[in-house]
């Protein structure tokens, strides 16, 4: 094999010049003519009776095209939107149509579309509607919501639980009667907006007669949505093609399949014109789905030396009015919470629930940053009750590294790490004992600094098709197509999805550095279900270490044709025709040499060829990977806290990453570092609020606060390479890391600064106020 | 997020744009930087079916000496008042607080006129102005007349304006040799306070003769801190009295509930920022 040039080298990202100019290829930007806009008219009421939409009032505005409601557009619907098995097979759920047709569940759910000529018309038209509701009493709060007497959403399920599991590993009981120290803490994951800066959006152009349907979504996920599209419409699934072009950010809010693709792509098939619909930022806060939402009651066995024996957990998964399609995903949590730790007992408990708020689903990280929040803040829980640093807690607790790969106690296998390995790294990086020094001066002067350590793993790279299937209900693997062209360029089809990730860069050097070509002879091209077989799409952090593995395979493949058809025209033995940077010669003789544009050349001319051999240099790899990849590192971050206001500042960040071979190190920091800021965003800023009618009051971008760069340090990055066996390209994911390390770090470090007021815990977001509460509680007196 | 429609002139004198109010009463609103009508507009919340522009009309952006005074034209903005020399000089808070108005952005468009009229209490410029004893000159085709700030912020988002009547300049009178600055507390950088206080201040000889402390979103219309000021006329300003006034930062307000702070947190926030403000102008921090 050549020798790697391309493959970790930092390369700018190709696809930034037209993103940053404002000439990319969003929904938006779709040329059409002829388009009639749509509007969603949405639920005003948590929860009530529609008793009847006046439509005749807004039919007469201007422009309007067309108005329906769900009665209208139910008939249409051959089948409710999806929901996946998600790890939970066993919940109850109610099936969830893309519009409400008597009883609205939550503010934002559609009851009725407007379609105009322009948007503003659309708008107009649907303050002239006339809807009348009855209210429902409302349940927005899960411990409510669980209560005997509670209002129920869905009377068919009979309770607003959707299931109630179990997820044990160990002997529980026994771990707790070895328990020198026993903790109880509860734990609460506010619930989040994803927020991602270009909304959703959907263009439909649905041909008659040829009963052909080509939707534009800004998804993360097209080669789902022409599946569904397919059934709920019933339209053969060949006939459906769904593109996803530039996509302006996801974080698994644009993972699921939702209500007004289907809407639009209804709205031209009953019109014969194309239809677009773009989300606003009003309907994206409300619209789209939430994440987290969830309270964890946990208990720990530990004992007085720091070994931590076994923890027992309670999920209260707060689903929203329906379960979305991977609504119960988050459950994964109970299956990996005891992330890069040997606990000998892990005893979990799901509880599902309904409530009147948003759906909610995936948001980056998805179940991990959970589990690493709940078993990362139980290593500062222990070591502030046994009184011992939380780095040596950590160590001692750690899976050592002779031990991989190492089987959880659910048998999910890490694939390879050595912890110590990224946690000695930061420390050197921080300097922690002059912290500690630094920090009790500071202390003595009225001056609250505090260190927080997230020694996280995380699972991601999905695949395993066999594997994947309890959590998708469908297997989970890697695609692409590798194809010359006749003059040596290549174009490269991959089945994920990319909305930032960066695969036009980073995928390009994985094929530079297989077949010896420049980048600029590289096209990726991605998100067109009608230009290739089935892909999986992006989300998961899975994008490199599946797909990226696939695209490696279909290299090797054409190379591999290529060196065939080089010994043929050289006249030469196969086994003595070498293939480096780009040409193909006999061994120890480089002067009698082919490039693989001459090569190429030859492949388009059948008469040329080995005998038997086909024409063209095109190779399809679907990628199953053996494991998971399990990513894994040190984060550190350091706060100070403002001892008279409670203001929070993280002062410091520091991140060593472990994904294995990094294929583009900037793209991978890029990757980390607005994972970190997205996590300190729910450490200290985020929430999303709402009244006690079920109205959201962060329905903005001044009430939801999301940070913004003044409000954050300059990330430290650093990384350890520790290569994965699971896939060619020794790569792990890293598009969520920065997300699922950065919330407790920040967390346990103010809970560090809070120590002389003998704080044990804080709730997020870390608000000033609820920090100067805490330090004053005890009459603002320190220890 | 389309705002609701409605009818839009750019007239190119005040007398033409004061004739256009008169002509639409009630329906008409005045658009100057348009920070803060047009998010309300966007968000169908303020539904005016007329807007007035007054952006296109000549010689409404200055910042002027004038006998004892800073005059400002309403279209001045932000960022003008921010890298003004004049205004760091002469009058300190409003520097500082215009430098932390919103983001560079905000700051490039949004004006002294239009943050005055809509009367925000928890906007940055009310309650300096207030504080600072500013007075404002308003025209319409009755005439002009001069209304002072005690006068000017009538309530929320209300100001002593009539509808015919359009805010021709902003005065503010000038204590030369004041220190001052204005201290705001966010939750982030770019975020409306949760409290803000300014404070400008002046010596004669060892001793307070002039002093303003401005407390933003404390109430419902821009406020001062009286009882602090009060407490340091005459003194020296030594950390203790600058310490005993401060502590009365809040008597006397009613600051509000929202999600980011209670009323207790509010004073107890106004008194800190107070004390911080007052001790880092006379160099006790």
């Amino acid at each position: 094999m050549a020798v790697s040039q391309l493959i970790g080298a930092s390369i700018k990202r190709r696809e930034d010049p037209q993103l940053i100019t404002g000439s990319g290829s969003f929904v938006e930007d779709m040329p059409q003519t002829a388009v009639a806009h749509l509007y969603v008219v949405r639920s005003t009421q948590a929860h009530a009776r529609i008793l009847g939409i006046e439509t005749s009032r807004a039919r007469e505005a201007s422009g309007v095209l067309a108005i329906w409601t769900g009665k209208d557009l139910q008939p249409e619907f051959q089948a409710p939107l999806p929901v996946t098995v998600s790890f939970v097979a066993e919940k109850k759920y109610p099936s969830m149509y893309p519009i409400a047709t008597d009883r609205v569940r939550y503010v934002g759910e559609p009851i009725a579309v407007v379609v105009a000529t322009s948007r503003s018309a659309a708008e107009d038209a649907a303050e002239r509607l006339d809807i009348r509701y009855q209210s429902l009493p409302v349940v927005l709060d899960i411990e409510r919501a669980l209560a005997a007497d509670s209002p129920v959403l869905h009377d068919e399920i009979g309770s607003n639980i959707s299931y109630d599991v179990k997820r044990s590993a160990g002997d529980i009981e026994a771990a707790f009667r070895e328990a020198e120290v026993r903790i109880s803490q509860r734990l609460v994951q506010q619930r989040l907006i994803p927020v991602a800066v270009e909304g959703r959006g959907v263009l439909a152009e649905y041909k008659p007669f040829a009963n052909s349907l080509t939707v534009w979504s800004s998804t993360q996920i097209p080669h789902f949505v022409k599946v569904w599209l397919g059934v709920i419409l019933g339209i053969p699934e060949g006939k459906v093609r769904v593109v996803a072009q530039d996509v302006g950010g996801g974080f698994g809010s644009k993972i699921r399949v939702y209500p007004e693709e289907v809407l639009v792509a209804l709205a031209s098939r009953r019109l014969g014109r194309p239809v677009k619909w773009t989300e606003d930022r009003n309907e994206n806060m409300k619209a789209t789905h939430h994440g987290r939402s969830q309270i964890w009651d946990v208990e720990i066995a530990a004992r007085r030396d720091g070994t931590v024996l076994g923890v027992r957990a309670t999920q209260y998964l707060d689903l929203g009015a329906y379960c979305s399609q991977f609504g119960t995903f988050m459950a994964i949590a109970l299956l990996i919470a005891q992330g890069p730790y040997k606990l000998k007992a892990f005893d979990g408990r799901g509880v599902g629930v309904f409530t009147n708020r948003t759906p909610t689903d995936a948001y980056r990280g998805a179940g991990r940053p959970e589990a690493t929040y709940l078993i990362e803040r139980v290593m500062d829980l222990v070591a502030h009750e046994v009184g011992l640093d939380p780095v040596e807690v950590r160590r001692k607790n750690f899976v050592p590294a002779a031990e991989q790969p190492f089987a959880n106690l659910f048998g999910l296998t890490y694939d390879s790490g050595d912890y110590n390995l990224t946690l000695d790294k930061a420390l050197t990086m921080v300097d922690y004992p002059a912290f500690r020094r630094e920090q009790a001066e500071a202390r003595k002067r009225g001056k609250y600094l505090g260190i927080g350590f997230s020694t996280y793993l995380e699972i991601c790279g999905l695949g395993p098709s066999a594997a994947t299937t309890p959590a998708t209900g469908i297997g989970l693997w890697g695609m692409s197509v590798v194809n010359l062209h006749f003059t040596g360029k290549a174009t490269v089809i991959i089945g994920s999805s990319p909305h930032g990730q960066g695969h036009e860069t980073t995928f390009a050097q994985i094929v530079g550095d297989a077949l010896g070509l420049p980048l600029e002879d590289i096209e990726v091209v991605h998100g067109d279900t009608a230009i290739g077989p089935m892909g999986m799409n992006t989300y998961g952090s899975r994008s490199a270490s599946v797909d990226g593995a696939a695209v490696h395979l279909s290299a090797v493949k054409v190379r591999e044709k290529a060196r065939k058809i080089a010994a043929h025209l050289l006249e030469a033995a196969e086994a003595d025709v070498v293939y480096e940077s780009g040409k193909a010669f006999v061994k120890g003789a480089p002067s009698k040499s082919l490039t693989i544009q001459e090569i190429t050349g030859a492949a388009f001319q059948p008469h040329r060829l080995p005998p038997g051999m086909e024409g063209g240099m095109e190779a399809t790899t679907f990628f199953d990977p053996p494991n998971f990849v399990w990513p894994f590192g040190a984060h550190v971050a350091l706060v100070e806290v403002d001892g008279e206001t409670g203001a929070t500042r993280v002062v410091r960040y520091v991140a060593v990453d472990d994904c294995g071979t990094r294929l583009n190190p900037m793209v991978v920091e890029g990757q980390v570092h607005g994972g970190i800021a997205q996590g300190i965003g729910q450490a200290l800023y985020e929430e999303a609020v709402y009244d006690e009618e079920g109205q959201l009051k962060t329905g903005t971008l001044v009430d939801y606060m999301v940070p913004c760069a003044p409000d954050l340090p300059s990330f430290e990055t650093a990384a350890t390479i520790t290569p994965s066996p699971s896939n060619p390209l020794g790569v792990k994911g890293i598009g969520e890391a920065g997300t699922i390390a950065s919330t407790p770090a920040v967390i346990n470090a103010i809970v560090d600064a809070l120590q002389p007021f003998g704080v044990k815990d804080i709730d997020m977001p870390a608000t000033p106020e609820k920090v100067w509460r805490l330090m004053h509680q005890n009459g603002g007196t320190t220890r | 997020m389309i705002p609701a429609a409605f009818d839009y002139v750019a007239p190119r004198s005040l007398p033409e744009a004061t004739a256009e109010l008169v002509k639409h009463g009630e329906e008409a609103k005045v658009l100057a930087g348009g920070h803060s009508l047009i998010p309300l507009m966007r968000l169908r919340l303020s539904t005016p079916s007329f807007l007035v522009d007054i952006g296109r009309i000549r010689d409404l952006s200055y910042i002027k000496e004038v006998d004892g005074y800073v005059a400002f034209g309403p279209l001045t903005t932000h960022h003008e008042i921010e890298f003004s020399d004049v205004v760091k000089r002469k009058l300190p808070m409003l520097a500082s607080a215009a430098h932390q108005i919103g983001d560079p952005q905000v700051r490039n468009r949004g004006t002294i006129g239009g943050a005055a009229a809509h009367a925000d209490p928890n906007g940055d410029y009310p309650s300096c102005l207030l504080a600072l004893d500013a007075t404002f000159v308003a025209v319409s085709p009755r005439g002009n007349r001069t209304i002072a700030a005690k006068d000017f912020f009538v309530d929320t988002f209300t100001s002593a304006l009539e509808p015919d009547e359009i805010l021709q300049e902003v005065r503010v009178p000038v204590v030369e040799g004041s220190v001052g600055t204005y201290l705001k507390f966010s939750r982030r950088s770019q975020d409306w306070a949760i409290v803000a206080v300014g404070v400008q201040l002046h010596l004669k000889g060892h001793n307070v003769d002039r002093v303003a402390v401005a407390l933003t979103a404390m109430g419902s219309t821009p406020l001062r801190a009286t009882a602090v000021e009060q407490a340091l006329l005459g003194k020296a300003g030594h950390e203790e009295e600058i310490r005993a006034a401060s502590e009365k930062a809040a008597d006397g307000t009613s600051p509000p509930q929202d999600l980011n702070a209670s009323p207790d947190y509010r004073r107890h926030l106004a008194t800190v920022l107070t004390r911080r403000a007052l001790e880092q102008v006379t160099g006790h921090h």
